[in-house]
């Protein structure tokens, strides 16, 4: 069958069998970004957002994605610009291996476009669902308030320069 | 000359960062291999039992099958899978594939097929009938007469008595134990039991395999030990050495569960039935049970001391279990001995262990190896003293512990599997550690009493100190070759295996700062067994201060090659010059310069000379890092629940060549700490099967679970390390087990001496507690 979706604002489409999950067909195309960590929605590193919000891609069909925005790690920074979350984690030491820290820096991107200055609570709710052997979660906290911060700045500027 | 460091001790971003954070083809699996095929393991159903018939006509039958292996089909080669320096201290008792099965997920056969569902489809058409024989679960059980034999077979080698089910056996006393016990004033003993951990890397074991267009033997692994598993995978195949590749990718964790030669036998054996290329991955189910796990313990621990508090004597007795097989057996327990019972200066110390084969999942290397048991024993047991004495803990600790200019002897006598050598303090900020780590606890007004913030919830702080090594004395070695080119830069190759802490990163600023230019000049390559030198691998915490002294090494030939080569541009005394900001310069008047592109181009063009070099490097010496942890947390009596609230520790880790790295190390650690004293537990029923495995039901600390850390690096300059490091990544986490069960203690009066701490647990001690209690009013 074929699914048609948008992935990181390119439009695509690919043929899968029913079953294939959207973790396999978007790895498949090349989204390496995308981590099999335990195929059963435990420890998030498949994360994707569809629409905005954080989505277990390996607990979803390819085919369930018809017509969605997929938004991936490889989709967040623009050439060679980072992302404001991906400078704050690489700032403070906050990836170590960096197999979980897509899903970490979505799961924070989805939040912090739903608010856009978080508490440390919040934070930690938003990278909850994102299991992490290596780093204790300080440093991710730190990275996304950091960011978030910087971001608030940024557009502080831009406002002032208007 | 000593010019201010301009690489070394900078928090720079990780040289492989900006992948990372971008989702770059990285790990094992992230690339696209025409014809590959899946790899799936038929694992054992019984704990322990002998095949008697197995029949694979179905399985090969099945279109898209390539190839079913079963012990019929391969060479019989006793090995083992630690993925140690040759001659392994472990025994050679694990085979490719065998006849018998000794623990529930053992392999019985494999298969390699177009797709993982037809992969999954024939191992269900595999037949194979067994003949179930009694299994030994329980540690205890295993030397006793007539426990079943796990390796009743005749090839297996290095096993202490096989036929009492021990695999290795360790006795050790410096000074004499019973006279010191003697001289005490006081005598305490105490038993304490240890459960089963898994390290829980996010990135599953993972190999690919295939057979390239020389049909040499490709294995891209996601290993810790690239040329451990190359000399291991070509005896066990049987090819040699040279006809196998083992490439180490960007690894996703490892924690020691990949210092082992794990997939990489059995992917490539299939690679090499069906010629073409096939991919291992362990779900995470089978990561709990097919992979590796901490050994599980039983330690008796026993101290004498004199009234002021001066530890006289002190004996660890203990029984462990290594599973079905005795990866990492001896040296594993061997460390539960050396590493933790010199961080007293008692001058009698005796340790005796036993580790016996149970028919259960194989334990192996685990972060901290051995030293968590045995630290949460001695920890827990110090306290227990001190308290008994009337002794504050930090001054007890104080009293006692190993200082600059002390020498451990007991590491003399306990090396790798064998006798060791020596152990020299030349570097030891432990009494600061202390002192901070206190402070940041606020040790001195909590221990005296903690206002609760509701009559159920009841609060205490707790700590422990701890050690461990930096690389294996006089066995560890690493190398390290470099070479310049045109645009002034340097490809550094390592046989180092960076796990994910950051060790390219480390080994990089070491070589900028050694050559004096700037982190982005050096590339580097690692974990390739065809285009990097020999390191043994990332393990022991040896990286940082073995792989590093040998990139050090050689940064300093090759900087004395560059020199040369610009005293002859520049036509002044090499003794003038020196190197810094991507140049080298004259000192002193009339400055003149070159930089290292100019110099490069002048070597590769005009004196047609490559600037390269490379250099060995081991230590005869592993200087310890030391570790104070302290822990306050909140005691919940009615539920049971224990609340971490802060968790500060305070680290020596030599000077930290990336401290926000090293801090990173230090707070994983921490995390999987907690993990250890209240949570994680791998669960095996009676039949030896797993109870849990799935993230779902073995519970690891996450984000909403962490309780405040604070990280505090009191860097010394270790004379033996490359600019001053030592090492980081496994003393922290020895600490919060015995920390949090003091500080429990300190909550509610009661003693925790198994792991993990279970709220059930808690519960039942307060009520017999409270009934004890009551008995003496």
């Amino acid at each position: 069958m074929e699914v048609r979706l948008n992935v990181n604002g390119k439009a695509k489409q690919w043929s899968v069998a029913p079953g294939d999950l959207l973790l396999d067909v978007l790895r498949r195309e090349g989204y390496f970004g995308v981590k099999r960590g335990c195929e059963s929605g435990e420890c998030g590193a498949c994360t994707v957002l569809i629409g905005g919000t954080p989505i277990n891609s390996c607990l979803m069909f390819a085919a369930q994605a018809e017509g969605s925005d997929v938004l991936t790690i490889e989709g967040l920074s623009h050439g060679d610009e980072l992302d404001p979350l991906q400078e704050a984690f690489l700032d403070h030491g906050a990836v170590q291996c960096g197999f979980c820290t897509p899903a970490m820096i979505l799961n924070a991107k989805a939040l912090l476009n739903r608010k856009p200055h978080p508490s440390e609570e919040e934070v930690r709710e938003a990278l909850a669902g994102t299991f992490c052997r290596c780093t204790g979660f300080r440093k991710p906290v730190e990275a996304v308030l950091a960011a978030a911060s910087r971001a608030g700045r940024k557009a502080a500027r831009r406002e002032a320069a208007r | 000359m000593n010019l201010p460091r301009t690489v070394v001790g900078r928090n720079v971003w990780k040289v492989e960062g900006v992948t990372l954070v971008t989702g770059g083809p990285a790990f094992t699996d992230d690339i696209h291999l025409p014809g590959l095929l899946h790899g799936k393991i038929l694992p054992s159903p019984y704990a322990h039992a002998r095949i008697k018939r197995i029949d694979t006509r179905k399985a090969k039958a099945l279109p898209g099958v390539h190839a079913v292996l079963t012990y019929k089909d391969v060479p019989r080669v006793p090995h083992t899978t630690a993925g140690q320096s040759w001659p392994e201290p472990s025994p050679y008792d694990t085979y490719l594939l065998d006849n018998k099965v000794r623990f529930v997920g053992d392999r019985v056969a494999a298969v390699a097929a177009e797709s993982r569902a037809i992969a999954e489809k024939a191992l269900r058409l595999i037949e194979v009938e067994y003949d179930v024989l009694p299994a030994v679960l329980d540690m205890e059980q295993a030397m006793a007469p007539g426990a079943a034999v796990i390796h009743d077979e005749p090839d297996s080698t290095g096993i202490h008595d096989a036929a009492r089910n021990i695999a290795g056996y360790i006795l050790r006393e410096i000074g004499n134990v019973d006279e010191g016990f003697r001289e005490s004033d006081f005598v305490f003993e105490r038993e304490y039991r240890t459960q089963r951990q898994q390290h829980c890397s996010l990135e599953p074991h993972v190999t690919i395999s295939w057979p390239d267009g020389d049909g040499r033997l490709v294995i891209r692994t996601s290993t810790q030990v690239p040329y451990h598993s190359r000399r291991q995978v070509a005896m066990i195949l049987q090819i040699p050495v040279s006809r196998v590749h083992v490439i180490k990718p960007r690894m996703g964790g490892g924690f020691g569960g990949k210092q082992e030669m794990l997939l990489e036998d059995i992917c490539g054996a299939l690679a090499l039935a069906a010629r073409r290329p096939v991919k291992i991955e362990y779900t995470r189910e089978e990561e709990f049970y097919m992979a590796r796990t901490r050994h599980p313990q039983i330690l008796r621990m026993k101290m004498g001391v004199k009234r002021d508090g001066t530890i006289v004597a002190s004996q660890l007795t203990v029984v462990a279990t290594t599973g079905a097989y005795g990866s990492h057996a001896n040296t594993v327990q061997g460390n539960t001995g050396s590493k933790v019972l010199p961080l007293y200066r008692a001058e009698h110390m005796r340790f005796e262990c036993h580790v016996v084969y149970t028919n259960t999942p194989v334990a192996g290397a685990f972060r901290g190896y051995g030293c968590p048991q045995g630290f949460f024993a001695q920890e827990s047991l110090v306290d227990e003293i001190a308290h008994e004495l009337g002794i504050d803990p930090v001054e007890f600790h104080r009293r006692n512990v190993i200082r600059l200019g002390d020498i451990d002897r007991l590491s003399a006598q306990l090396g790798e599997g064998k006798a060791g050598l020596p152990r020299h303090i030349r570097s030891c900020s432990l009494p600061e550690c202390m002192d901070r780590g206190a402070a940041a606890i606020g040790w001195t007004s909590k221990r005296q009493a903690l206002p609760a913030p509701a009559r159920h919830l009841k609060r205490g702080v707790g700590m422990a100190c701890t050690m461990q090594g930096s690389g294996i004395a006089g066995i560890d070695w690493a190398s390290a070759f470099l070479k310049m080119n045109e645009d002034g830069s340097f490809f550094l190759q390592v046989g180092a295996a960076d796990v994910g802490g950051g060790a390219d990163t480390v080994l990089a600023q070491i070589a900028a700062e050694t050559l004096g230019v700037s982190l982005d000049k050096i590339v580097i390559t690692s974990g390739d067994t065809d285009t990097t030198p020999f390191d043994v691998g990332a393990y022991a915490s040896s990286t940082t201060i073995i792989s590093g002294g040998a990139v050090k090494k050689a940064a300093e030939k090759v900087r004395e090659q560059v020199l040369r080569m610009a005293a002859k541009m520049l036509e002044t005394p090499v003794e003038n010059l020196t190197c810094g900001d991507n140049r080298v310069s004259t000192v002193g008047e009339g400055k003149k310069s070159a930089t290292m592109t100019e110099i490069a181009l002048h070597a590769l063009y005009k004196e047609k000379t490559q600037i390269m070099d490379g250099a060995s490097h081991f230590n005869t010496d592993s200087p310890p890092p030391f570790c104070a942890t302290f822990a306050e947390v909140e005691v919940d009596t009615q539920t049971g629940m224990v609340r971490v609230l802060h968790m500060a520790t305070a680290v020596d880790p030599g000077i930290a060549i990336n401290p926000a790295q090293a801090e990173g190390q230090v707070e994983g650690a921490v995390a999987q700490g907690l993990g250890y004293a209240l949570t994680e537990e791998l669960v095996l029923d009676d039949a030896g099967r797993p109870v849990n495995p799935s993230f779902l039901d073995y519970k690891v600390f996450g984000a909403k679970d962490m309780p405040r850390l604070t990280t505090i690096l009191v860097e010394t300059d270790e004379p033996l390390g490359p600019y001053g490091a030592k090492s980081v990544a496994e003393v922290p986490i020895n600490g919060p087990a015995p920390a949090i069960v003091n500080a429990i203690f300190h909550a509610i009066g009661v003693r925790f001496r198994k792991l993990p701490i279970r709220p059930e647990d808690l519960l039942r001690a307060l009520r017999e507690k409270e009934a004890a209690d009551d008995q003496c009013v």
